[in-house]
Formats: structure tokens, sequence, C-alpha cells
């Protein structure tokens, strides 16, 4: 069948499928009818991707990368540059919102089981995405030159020093030189202009994944037949556009009467390799891994429990050993779920504190739980609980939710108007 | 076919391998060699590059106006440098026997240091000490707080204290034990042209030593 009656769209389909490939994928493409709000956040990371790489391309026509002019060239964004500023703010504020939808992102997997067969290619592309975001968002906070810049990259690069034997060979590869400076700033500009689109292209690979077997749900229970599912557009493409105009409401606000709220005032200080700032705080959005680092204390360990808290996600698939998806019919680890989402606040607020006091003891104890959530419980829990009866179909849990009938029009519609 | 050629590979396997199989393990192989050695350049790009290196020219440094208990600090590789003059209490503190208990490496063991500074005071003249002022942690630079007490509490003992994570260190930079720095800060190769002339990035002619093989900056 013919993806339009446009004779130019055709001729041009015959010979490069684009359209009926689209169609396929985004138009007919069969969705379960039960997807909540939480699902919104994928497609509102996909935005803020094309936000970032947008705003980047036009930041990086005005931005000099070298210790001497970088950070002037932003101020000079910031003051000269017609629009500059908002260019500037929407990409600065636009990271840290990038990386708020892609961790709801990610518990959202964690509460519905996404990542349980045959999602864990799924899954796991997903964490290689989080560690390209880190990694771009790291080297592109070091491009103004502030004071924070400096020393973040100061303290990040040194992490590698910490290997044993070749450590500091690595860290002098790193910064091309004997200390962060001009070679470091102009390589970690290549890559935060590289890297963007590497993950681009990883996003691409992640929804191949996705459409082989389509969304999860809910329930967590497989689509049994077309009684399940409605094709996405138009249904989710205007519940993804609701939820967006929702977002960029409060994207909105915080870029035009908050631009600074989630910076460190600390980076509007020009880079003085002399003078190390009282506190050295990562963006908020590397808090947890930043406390983890500093809970233990001994070099080597730290830096290997930090960088082991994201990898242990790539194995989260085989940790958790339940055959029940969705945290909706786990009665047990419904509630070691969200002791994970207190944990993960914990640790943030104490990589925010001088590593004092109290403020020991809990990044101690949140560090123990971390692991313990995914390296005990989740195997544990899977073994000993006892989920609660699944319903036979989405259709038929849906239908008794409305009091059956009310959705029967959705259904009937499936096959599209 | 394709059927009949894989059993006949497969014969010729337990047989000890074909003409194919070899031109394939091979192939690979030096796909493999030809993938490191294009790597290569790349990789090395990346590390100093020669005027970098050649910017580590040694520097005189003055210090007939530091004054007892005094620090300065002075670039070399594009990194700080301390230079503090201790006043003799401060290096009779240095050989308390009580404090000594609390470091991680007392007698300078870790290469840390030219040997001609494995000494209890890690200088060449007692007073004057020259140091990497970088945390052995993650890089920062610890600040002088000489005075004993103080904001640090009255366990603190008077030396040096990185903001970034808490490492604590002596007056000669050796680092105290349960602080997240492993090693002592690093000493560089320094000599004294003139009394109180200080010329750091050059060992004494006598005593040669290789800065990059100190163990962590
Ligand atoms: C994954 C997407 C991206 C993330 C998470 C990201 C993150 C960041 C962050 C956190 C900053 C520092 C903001 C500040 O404090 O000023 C920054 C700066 C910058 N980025 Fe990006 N970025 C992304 C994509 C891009 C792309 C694609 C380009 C260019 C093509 C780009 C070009 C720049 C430039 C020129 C700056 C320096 C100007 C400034 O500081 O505002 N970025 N980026
Ligand atoms: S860098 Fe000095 S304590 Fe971490």
């Amino acid at each position: 069948m013919a993806v339009s009656q446009n004779k130019l769209v055709q001729w041009i389909d015959h010979r490069l499928p684009v359209f009926t490939f689209l169609d396929h994928e985004l138009n007919q493409y069969p969705t379960p009818k039960n997807l909540n709000y939480w699902w919104n956040f994928g497609s509102l990371a996909g935005v803020m991707l094309t936000i970032m790489i947008v705003t980047g391309v036009f930041l990086a026509m005005q931005y000099t990368p070298s210790v001497d002019d970088a950070f002037q060239s932003v101020e000079r964004i910031m003051r000269e540059v017609n629009y500059g500023w908002l260019m500037r703010y929407l990409h600065m504020n636009g990271a840290s919102f990038f990386f708020i939808v892609t961790y709801i992102h990610i518990f959202r997997g964690l509460y519905y089981g996404s990542y349980k067969a045959p999602r864990e290619l799924l899954w796991m592309l997903g964490v290689v995405i989080l560690l390209l975001m880190m990694m771009t968002a790291f080297m592109g906070y070091v491009l103004p030159w502030g004071q924070m810049s400096f020393w973040g990259a100061t303290v990040i690069t040194n992490l590698f020093s910490a290997f044993p034997g070749i450590g500091n060979d690595i860290v002098t590869w790193l910064w091309g030189g004997f200390a962060v400076g001009n070679p470091t700033l102009n390589r970690f500009y290549a890559l935060h202009y590289l890297l963007p689109f590497v993950i681009f292209a990883v996003v691409g690979l992640h929804l191949m994944a996705l459409h082989q077997h389509g969304s999860n749900n809910p329930l967590g229970i497989d689509r049994k037949g077309p009684q399940d599912s409605v094709p996405f557009h138009p249904y989710y493409t205007y519940k993804d556009m609701f939820g967006l105009s929702a977002f960029l409401i409060v994207f909105a606000i915080v870029v035009f009467y908050f631009p600074n709220l989630l910076g460190n005032p600390e980076n509007y200080i020009p880079a003085n390799p002399m003078q190390t700032p009282p506190e050295i705080v990562p963006e908020w959005y590397l808090l947890p891994y930043y406390a983890i680092l500093r809970a233990i204390p001994n070099k080597l360990l730290g830096v290997c429990a930090m960088f082991a808290s994201i990898f242990v996600l790539f194995i989260v698939p085989w940790l958790d050993t339940s055959k029940v998806r969705s945290a909706y019919f786990r009665p047990i680890y419904k509630w070691v779920f969200w002791l994970l989402v207190i944990d993960a606040f914990a640790l943030g607020a104490v990589g925010a504190h001088r590593p004092e006091g109290i403020w020991i003891v809990i990044g101690r104890v949140g560090t123990i739980y971390y692991f313990l959530h995914f390296l005990v419980l989740m195997p544990l829990i899977g073994w000993f609980e006892r989920p609660l009866p699944l319903p036979p179909s989405i259709a038929e849990a849906v239908l008794k939710k409305r009091g059956g009938g009310a959705l029967a029009g959705a259904a009937a519609t499936r096959t599209k108007p | 076919m394709a059927e009949s050629a894989h059993s006949q590979t497969a014969d010729a396997h337990a047989a000890g391998g074909t003409r194919r199989d070899f031109l394939v393990i091979t192939g690979n192989a030096l796909l493999g060699i030809g993938a490191v050695a294009a790597a290569w350049p790349l990789i090395s790009s990346m590390n100093p590059a020669r005027d970098v290196l050649a910017a580590g020219a040694p520097i005189d440094v003055d210090l007939s106006s530091l004054q007892p208990g005094q620090q300065i600090l002075v670039l070399w590789r594009s990194r700080p440098i301390f230079i503090v003059h201790r006043t003799p209490a401060e290096l009779k503190k240095l050989q308390d026997p009580q404090d000594i208990s609390l470091l991680r490496d007392p007698d300078s063991n870790v290469l840390q240091q030219p040997p001609y500074v494995k000494n209890w005071h890690r200088s060449i003249k007692p007073e004057y000490l020259v140091l990497v002022g970088i945390c052995t942690h993650l890089g920062c630079i610890p600040e002088f707080m000489p005075q004993p007490g103080g904001s640090l509490g009255p366990a603190w003992l008077g030396g040096y204290f990185c903001p970034c994570h808490g490492s604590r260190y002596d007056l000669s930079g050796r680092v105290f034990s349960g602080v997240p720095a492993p090693y002592n800060l690093p000493v560089p190769p320094h000599h004294f042209v003139s009394g109180t002339t200080v010329r750091i990035g050059e060992n004494p002619t006598t005593s040669p030593f290789d800065f990059d093989s100190i163990e962590q900056i």
C-alpha cells in the first residue's frame, strides 16, 4: 500500500523508502494502549538533545577555545551577541533539564522492569548514553573557563591517576601538558562538539532496539494482540506533545526567570590555576557519584566505587531475578525501589556538602545501601517475593479499571480513522 | 551448496586447517596490526607537544627576603611550587615521635622525592622546604596552615590542609593517615646555586634524578 497519494512522495519512496519507514515506525507503530505519563520522558530527552545541538552549534560560532579568551568570549556572548544570553542560558539550563528527564526516564525503567528480557540491550544502550552525556556535560562545563571549570577539570582528570603504574601517564596524556591548560581546553572543545553526535547515533540504536519489541508498559505484561495496542499516531504523538508543552513551560520559567538557579556562582570568576576555591562541587547531576567517590577514604577504592556505581547499571537485567517486570505487582520490590530513590537524593545532598561530621556518615551509609540495592536486594527479592497475580491481558486490565466498555470506542479506532 | 561448503571446511578443520583458514587468520591479524598502527599517531598526538616539554626549563628563586614562618608560591612547568622558610620550633615538631606516629609514610619511603631529600626534613637545607603544591589525592592546591589548632580543631598540628576533600599534611609535606590522599607531597628536583638562591627543576650535579619517576605528582 502506498504511503501517500502524492506522486512525488511515491516517486521518492520507491527509490528511497524514508516515507515507508516513517509511516511504519511513527504512524502505524503499535504501542501498548495503557502507557502513562512516565513514558513521556524518552521523547523529552530526544527534544533536549536536539535543543542542545542547535543552541550548541550557534554558541560555537561565537566561542573561542583558548585559556586567554574563553572566559571573555562567553561574557561577550552574554552581553554583545544578539540573543547570545538566550542561547547560552538555554544551553546551560538545557544540560540540567536533559539530565532531569534522563534520570526520570531511567527510574521509570527501574520501576516497571523495562530492562528485562527482551529489552536488555535497549537498557544497556541507555546506560551508554548516560555515560556519554556525563562526559559531554563535564567537558562542556570546562569551556567557559571559570574557577569551577578549571578545578572541576583538575579533580576529575586526576581520578585517573589512581590507576596503579600508568595513572600519571594517563593524566598527562589527557591534559596534553603538566596541568590542565590550553591543550586540555582545546581537546575538550573538540570532543564536546563531537560527542553529542555520537549520542545521536546511539539514540538511533536505542530506538532500533525499542522498536524491535515495542514499549514495555505499566503492567509489564506483553501485548497479546491488536486489542492491546493503539497506533503511535495520533495517540502517543499527541500525548507526547501535551507532555512536551507542560515540560517546556517549566523549562522556560527557569531559563527566563532563574537562569543561574542550578549553576555555581564561582564559575563567574575567571579560572585561576594558583588558587583552589574553598569548595569544589560538580554540577548537581554528578553529585551522587561525587559523594560515592568521597565516601571511601582510599583513593583507588573511591575511584573504583564511583565507576562501579554506573557500571552496575549495565548488569541490572541479570541482577534482577524476578520474572515479573512491573513493580506494580511486586509488593516488596516496590518499596525497595523508593528507598533507592531516597538514597539517590541523599547521596546528592552529601555530594553538595563538605565531607564533615554527619555528612560522612550519611555518605557511607548511602554508598553501602546503593550497592546493597543492586548487588544483594535485587537478586534476593526476586527469589523470595511472591508477586501479585498478573492480569490476563492489557486490554482486560484496562477495561476492568475503567468499568468496562468505556474504552470500547478507543479500541475500535485502533485501526486508525 | 552453502551447506556442503560448510561441512567441507569443517572436515578441513579437523584435518588441521585449509588455505582459506590461513588467509583469514593472517588477514585478520594484519588488519589488527594495521588498526593499532593507525591509532598510534592519533593517541600519541594527545601527549604533551615538544614546545610544552621545552617550557619545563629550570627557574631561579631568591629566598633572601623570605622570613621564617613564611611561604611563597612560584610556578614551574605550570605547577605551583611551595617554598617555605621553617622556624626552629617547626623543625623540632617534625621529629616529635608522637606526631610521626600519625603519618602514613613518615620516612618518605614512597618515591615522592629525589633521594637527596629523603631525610627527616625532606629538604636540602632543613629550614628551606620546596614542594610541588599539588594534593596527591585529586590535584587541588593545599592551604598553608602552619599554626596548630585554629579552625581545624585542637588536634591540628600545623601543616597543609587540602580544602577539596580534607587531606592533611605536616610541615614537610608528609601525609597523615586516614585522609584520602595516598602519598606525601612531591619534592621537585632543586639545588642551591648560592646561599639563598634555589634553582627549581635541576638536580645537584652529583645526584641525577628523573622527576618523571616520582610515584605521583
Ligand atoms: C549532549 C548534549 C550537550 C550537553 C549535555 C552540553 C553541555 C554543556 C554544558 C554543561 C556547558 C557549560 C555551560 C555553561 O556553564 O556556560 C556547555 C557549554 C558549551 N557547549 Fe555544550 N552541551 C551539549 C551539546 C553541545 C553541542 C552539540 C555543541 C556544539 C556543536 C556545544 C557547544 C558548546 C559551547 C560552544 C559551549 C561554551 C559556551 C558556554 O559555556 O555557554 N554543546 N555545554
Ligand atoms: S584533592 Fe586534596 S583532598 Fe582531594
